[in-house]
């Protein structure tokens, strides 16, 4: 199976302490990670190609160090990595930004499977993973917690001409969508896109021996250039969307400590909430 | 596209570099340098500084690129289950209806589905719709993706709306991804505020990003729909008017559009007799404080007599105590419910984030030095296995009569 894992470096949010002056994000010195959520989806492609055997390809757009993710999905058991870095992307939102990953998807050829995390958490917006899919006009499955099966149909020949589908096998996944009052089980053909939610696996560690290929692995680097992207379809200018105003939220009012003994608080707590109750 | 410093203005008071979502802005001598390797772009130093020292150049002017004044009225999906309006849609036709006497125009609701009740229906011109625009094929009946956004496209094409809404919802937040994609036109994920610019007609799109520690406006100036996925409770919905009626324009569409490479093969609703968490009013959560996955009875109890659903931090769901449906914050829900109880729940930031636009937050914990006090309304210092099942017989009582 040829599978693709897309990625996206965010600050540390565990590191991160709010100034209770401007109630704003003390961001120096944070450390950045690999989005909580991608880690589920890098876990899952690594599982499913020690399971069907293949490839796991991770790719992430950012700044030029956004290097240190790919090092680290490396490390983790990712086969190849490739950055999308170029300044012609900053400011680039999600349309843009699902654009140059299908544009780098497109590049890469053939794949079976793309698994991305359910959104990023500094973002939060979850429309790059289904925004993929669209540019690239597969199926999607969003929120998945469980692939419960791969069914492969027939073995293609790699040589075989492509029409639409780049897949590499023909076969069918069953997963486990998770909705607002439980989940819905689906089944999709491959080529198509999934993305994940916490409960689907539970990360691995990186291996001594993964860390030692990660520190000499060859990092692929395209620009937008290299990928055939017009500088104005990404970035600021090619983004349908745009920031206006940035501020901070008003801060909550400070809270009531209540007083006296345990019934007396309770007693307290149950008449002030009363009105909103009843 | 750049952003520069002026030094003559720059005062070097830092301002900026605390603002900077990225961490892209340092002072040195006195002066703010912009690491250009880091900076998103977003803005932020622009609006925050006091001496207009940091300039961000416009977007070269790329002529319209789409003819703008073609389209009109505000549409919102009516996302439906199993045949019933969900109740995300009438918070945003009442949105809606508050924006198009803004932009004196008409509010529609699209509903995809098949043999939707006539009651339903009805339902969506009492809450604030004008006209519905209805699609039934026994392929809608429950949602796919793909026919789902076909269909979507071909109406918005045809009938141009300046403005789509729809619910931040797992199905919401799947389709109109993909719509945006296809149509080619801008999408705000997950608001929480929607106006109308009074000067420009610009929806002004304002939605909390890093985790709701800032908040930010946007807008889609040069494309139309101009969209966005809102967020469950947080718009007020209107009085039901059983006077108001509108128009029905039904529309059918062939077999092309209607194929669905996912099938859906079984749906299992796992809620039971409990609340689900989108749609509380109340949630009480519990937490590392509870100690075992037995302790949560408590939680429950007091949920129940409260008709509110079940939540739990992370720590609760990683030892194994609860189904991770049920877990709050960064890497599972975000909530707003009227009332929030954390019991046993510390408050680190990733719980915080998924809670913190709480109406009301209450905080029963034994540290006092918890950080869940600072966020929250009320709060009791003290042993929750002492209070939360006296609050639960008091709450019986007092519900009672």
């Amino acid at each position: 199976m040829e599978i693709i894992v897309c990625i996206k470096q965010v600050p540390d949010t565990t590191e991160v302490r709010i100034d209770p002056q401007t109630n704003t994000l003390q961001r120096e010195g944070v450390a950045s990670i690999i989005n909580p959520f991608d880690m589920y989806a890098l876990e899952e492609g690594i599982r499913l190609k020690e399971k069907y055997g293949g490839k796991v390809t991770v790719i992430t757009m950012g700044p030029p160090q956004a290097e240190e993710a790919l090092r680290e999905a490396i490390s983790l058991g990712s086969d190849e990595a490739i950055l999308i870095t170029d300044r012609a992307l900053a400011g680039s939102d999600t349309w843009a930004t699902s654009l140059t990953l299908a544009k780098a998807i497109e590049k890469i050829g053939r794949f079976d499977l793309i698994i991305c995390g359910k959104q990023a958490i500094d973002g939060d917006t979850a429309q790059v993973g289904p925004g993929i899919s669209a540019h690239l006009n597969i199926p999607q499955v969003t929120y998945v917690k469980k692939i419960e099966e791969i069914r492969i149909l027939e073995h293609q020949s790699t040589g075989a001409p492509e029409h639409r589908a780049p897949s590499t096998h023909s076969a069918i996944v069953r997963v486990q969508r998770m909705m607002e009052e439980g989940y819905v089980v689906m089944e999709v053909p491959l080529p198509c896109l999934i993305t994940v939610v916490k409960e689907i696996n539970e990360p691995r560690l990186p291996s001594l021996k993964g860390k030692l290929r990660a520190r000499n692995a060859l990092i692929t680097k395209w620009g937008i250039q290299d990928l055939g992207i017009d500088k104005q379809d990404v970035g600021l200018e090619g983004s349908p969307t745009r920031v206006v105003r940035v501020f901070s939220p008003p801060p909550r009012k400070g809270g009531q400590i209540l007083q006296g003994n345990v019934q007396e608080m309770v007693e307290k707590l149950v008449e002030l909430l009363k009105s909103e109750i009843l | 596209m750049s952003i520069k410093v002026i030094k003559e203005k720059c005062t070097g008071c830092k301002i900026c570099v605390k603002v900077c979502p990225f961490g892209a802005i340092k002072v040195e001598h006195k002066l703010a340098v912009i690491d250009l390797n880091r900076c998103n772009l977003c803005g932020a130093c622009v609006s925050v500084c006091k001496f207009q020292a940091i300039i961000l150049s416009a977007p070269e002017d790329l002529g319209t690129r789409a003819p703008k004044e073609n389209y009109r009225g505000i549409w919102v999906f009516g996302e439906q289950k199993k045949g019933i309006i969900q109740p995300v849609v009438f918070e945003l036709l009442g949105e809606a209806r508050r924006l198009a006497e803004d932009l004196k125009t008409d509010v529609s609701c699209v509903v995809l589905g098949y043999k939707i009740e006539s009651q339903q229906i009805e339902e969506l011109f009492w809450r604030g719709a004008d006209k519905v625009y209805l699609v039934e094929a026994e392929e809608l009946y429950h949602y796919q993706d793909e026919p789902y956004t076909e269909i979507f496209v071909e109406l918005i094409k045809e009938y141009k709306p300046e403005i789509l809404l729809c619910g931040a919802t797992a199905i919401g937040r799947s389709l109109v991804s993909r719509v945006a994609v296809k149509i080619r036109t801008g999408l705000t994920a997950d608001c929480t505020g929607l106006a109308i610019d009074p000067e420009t007609k610009l929806l002004l799109q304002t939605r909390p990003a890093f985790g709701g520690n800032i908040m930010a406006t946007i807008v889609c100036s040069d494309y139309r729909p101009q969209m966005a996925t809102v967020r469950h409770k947080v718009m007020k919905e209107l009085p039901v008017d059983k006077t108001r009626k509108g128009l029905i324009i039904r529309k059918n569409y062939d077999g092309r559009l209607l194929h669905s490479r996912t099938k859906l093969i079984d749906i299992v609703e796992e809620i039971g007799e409990s609340v689900n968490l989108a749609e509380a009013d109340i949630i009480v959560s519990g937490g590392r404080g509870l100690g075992r996955a037995e302790n949560f009875k408590l939680i429950e109890e007091l949920a129940k007599v409260l008709g509110g659903a079940v939540g739990a931090s992370r720590a609760a769901v990683d030892s194994g105590w609860i189904a991770y449906s049920h877990q709050v914050g960064q890497t599972g829900r975000t909530v707003c419910p009227k009332i929030y109880f954390a019991c046993g729940i510390s408050g680190q930031i990733q719980h915080l984030i998924g809670m913190q636009s709480s109406k009301i937050i209450v905080a029963i914990n034994k540290d006092p030095h918890a950080p869940i006090f600072n966020v929250a309304t009320y709060g009791i210092v003290g042993d929750l296995f002492e209070i939360v099942p006296l609050l639960t017989q008091r709450f019986k009582e007092v519900l009672k009569k």
